[in-house]
């Protein structure tokens, strides 16, 4: 029973072995192009082949978890934004989510409908995003113009619904901030229509490329007990076999009426983490146009936007399936405005872990390749 | 005598400044950028402008470097936290001279959102690093980094920096072009929002 | 995914376990002399079979003067979800590590030592993770002051 508590330096100065004069430490530092945000690697390197890999977090470490004690439920939703950026409509639906089951407020199928459109949406540009920046980390600087070409017509739609390109903050308890456009189908549709084509294309570029498929087969394997020990989710624990997917065991939104397959890999290497992505964004596509039709009418807001919300004391908990993992939420009211604790349980936080054990034994250019397929944004992490 | 001395030194200076506006504009048609960006700002900031849609190296800062010593430009853009400032500072001496720093984004400017009852959030970068250019918006878009730029190059070819000359200590905000007023803006918009 | 069926395996295996909530889902407090052999069950019972450790975090009562630490469990097999709390004093916050059994708890429990100050026994590697290594406090209790912190 005993308790030893460490030190980074400590960590740094122990001879793992006797043959400390081939070993040296290299720092992959917080300003790096490939870590994709402030994340600090420390390797234990001889010659090129890594030993141990020690991560350092807390380079953006902000305290959202205090800052939360001190904001109202409508007020914290614009700091989930700011967590993991991609997916910012579907953070917001978290915490819109988990407020709306304990304070007993009715949506109708309107909002219900449109949340879903938007959430696939964000799914699409995200992962848009993932793949030019896969094709640039590993070298070819193209494929990020052409994954960034297909974003940008999808941010220019996003805005024109709720005003902003990036921190968006539109799913409310109670419904959404404004009503859709009248235009807003018409837009989507032909924007599918482009990015059909568009994926077609990303096909032939990398998916049929050898290059790429030798750099990532068999690279950065996570068997299906570790990714379970490690708690990932969403496609890096899809791509190691284990069929997980809040969308279709809890379902949430109308996702319960729609028809969408979900797909798993083989191995677990980051080959099959690239394919499963990929062939998410063709599934998001199918989501999209069973639904852009039949929107039905009603109202976008089903309570007055300036009434308090107040929960009953006790602990909630609720989750929805963002495109990196599930993002958890846990309140803990004691009655008041604010809230008594709340946090937030991140996805890529459980993902990176696996990178201290899938890691050993690989060159450096091929760990870039395995943080790549992970999919991090830092500041999820540090929250 | 004196009547000489005056001419002599004219004729000098004048030799100097054509020699200075050429390397001014040099410069300020060059700024290679270092890619810092922490938080979400980056991804407007670093990646949308560098995109084809918003296309930063019509600027001529097409080249962003990853490493210090190669560039002359460093855009702040994302929250800057007390474990990662003495890092930045690190960063921002390894940069030779001369350097400019364009700061983007609130959070950086001033805490943004995260300036209450947060523990490590520094609260604006300029008790660090000396600042030219602030951009301000959450996150600004691509067009407000480019007006930053754009004002960045006019300032240095009227070598109007505020860390350099000590007479000019007044900030310098961007004007707006001879031709356009407020007005005509605000009219723009709200034919744009009554379109729609 | 049957709660019933659920609650009565486990009073079966461990009648020491307290159901305190059973809406929307299952809360069950155990003390801190028999947690270590609960969490071993949960994980290696065939009926059972939690594999997944989705969350854990801990809750400040101060004027209780204890703290709640919280584990949220999943079974793939099952699809159950749980949530497990324990009490322990605030004056002295030890309790033993559950590393051995669900490997990501070594981050989890590193992130509690750094925000809440709570000492795991037989953690292999317990070190701050967010903050720096000669950070004073832990900014996370409700009676954390810092001169530089804004309040409003």
């Amino acid at each position: 029973m005993t308790i030893h508590l460490r030190n980074l330096n400590e960590i740094l100065r122990t001879p793992k072995n006797n043959k400390i004069e081939k070993e040296y430490f290299i720092n992959m530092g917080p300003q790096h192009p490939s870590t994709h945000g402030v994340l600090r690697l420390i390797l234990r390197v001889e010659g090129e082949i890594i030993k141990e890999i020690i991560p350092v977090l807390g380079y953006i470490h902000r305290g959202i978890e205090k800052i939360g004690e001190h904001q109202t439920y409508r007020q914290f939703i614009h700091l989930t934004d700011r967590c993991d950026y991609l997916s910012a409509m579907i953070n917001n639906w978290a915490v819109a989510k988990v407020v709306e089951s304990h304070f007993q407020i009715e949506t109708n199928d309107r909002i219900e409908t449109i949340r879903t459109i938007l959430s696939e949406l964000q799914r699409l540009q995200s992962h848009t995003l993932w793949w030019g920046v896969f094709a640039m980390d590993l070298g070819a600087l193209t494929g990020f113009f052409y994954g960034y070409r297909d974003r940008e017509m999808l941010t220019e739609i996003l805005e024109d619904t709720c005003g902003s390109r990036l921190t968006m903050n539109f799913i409310q308890p109670g419904g959404l901030m404004y009503d859709i456009k009248k235009t807003f189908s018409l837009k989507v549709k032909k924007y599918l229509i482009h990015l059909k084509a568009k994926i077609n294309e990303y096909e032939d570029l990398i998916s049929n490329n050898i290059i790429f498929q030798k750099r990532t087969q068999n690279i950065g394997i996570l068997t299906k007990e570790m990714a379970l020990s490690i708690g990932a989710t969403g496609p890096v624990l899809r791509a190691s076999g284990i069929c997980h997917d809040l969308r279709k065991l809890e379902p949430y939104g109308v996702y319960d009426k729609v028809k969408f397959a979900v797909p798993i890999g083989n191995t677990g290497d980051s080959w099959d983490r690239y394919l499963v992505r990929i062939e998410e964004m063709k599934e998001s596509i199918k989501i999209i146009e069973q639904l852009i039709d039949n929107i039905p009418p009603g109202k976008h807001m089903t309570m007055k936007f300036a009434s308090k919300i107040k929960l009953p004391t006790g602990s909630y908990y609720g989750h929805v399936e963002t495109a990196r993992g599930i993002l958890g939420v846990f309140i803990v009211s004691d009655g008041k405005e604010y809230p008594y604790r709340i946090h937030l349980r991140s996805p890529c936080f459980h993902n990176l872990w696996c990178i201290t054990k899938i890691a050993i034994g690989l060159k450096l250019a091929d760990l870039v390749a395995v943080l790549s397929t992970l999919d991090l944004i830092i500041p999820d992490i540090d929250r | 005598m004196e009547i000489k001395q005056k001419t002599t030194v004219l004729k000098d200076l004048m030799f100097m400044t054509k020699i200075d506006n050429i390397l001014n504009w040099a410069r300020s048609n060059s700024l290679w950028p270092l890619a810092f960006g922490t938080s979400c700002c980056a991804i407007e900031m670093l990646m949308s402008s560098v995109s084809s849609h918003h296309d930063i190296s019509r600027f001529g800062s097409e080249v962003i470097r990853t490493s210090p010593r190669q560039a002359d430009l460093l855009i702040v853009a994302g929250t800057i936290v007390k474990k990662m400032a003495p890092r930045m500072q690190l960063l921002f001496e390894q940069m030779a001279e001369p350097k400019y720093v364009i700061v983007t984004g609130s959070c950086a400017i001033s805490g943004g959102p995260f300036t209450y009852h947060s523990y490590t959030t520094l609260r604006g970068i300029e008790k660090i690093i000396p600042v030219d250019v602030y951009v301000p918006g959450c996150p600004p878009r691509p067009e407000a980094l480019f007006w930053g730029i754009l004002t960045l190059q006019k300032m240095i070819k009227q070598n109007s920096l505020i860390k350099w000359s000590k007479k000019n200590k007044k900030p310098i905000f961007s004007a707006l072009p001879v031709d356009i007023n407020i007005n005509d803006i605000n009219k723009e918009m709200r034919q744009l929002l009554e379109n729609d | 995914m049957n709660k019933l069926e659920l609650i009565k395996k486990i009073n079966k295996l461990f009648s020491e376990a307290l159901i305190i909530e059973k809406n929307p889902i299952i809360k069950i407090k155990i003390s801190k002399t028999k947690f270590i052999s609960f969490m071993n069950i949960l994980k290696t019972n065939k009926d059972l079979s939690f594999d997944m450790l989705y969350d854990h975090t801990a809750i400040d009562w101060i004027y209780k003067n204890e703290f709640e630490l919280i584990y949220n469990l999943y079974s793939t097999t099952y699809g159950y979800h749980i949530i497990v709390s324990v009490n322990i004093s605030r004056s002295d916050p030890r309790i033993i590590t559950v590393s051995n059994i669900w490997s990501i708890s070594e981050w989890q429990e590193r992130e509690t030592y750094d925000l809440f100050g709570i000492l795991y026994e037989d953690h292999k590697d317990l070190r701050r993770l967010f903050l720096n290594d000669d950070w004073n406090g832990y900014p996370l209790r409700k009676d954390y002051k810092d001169n530089f912190m804004l309040e409003r």
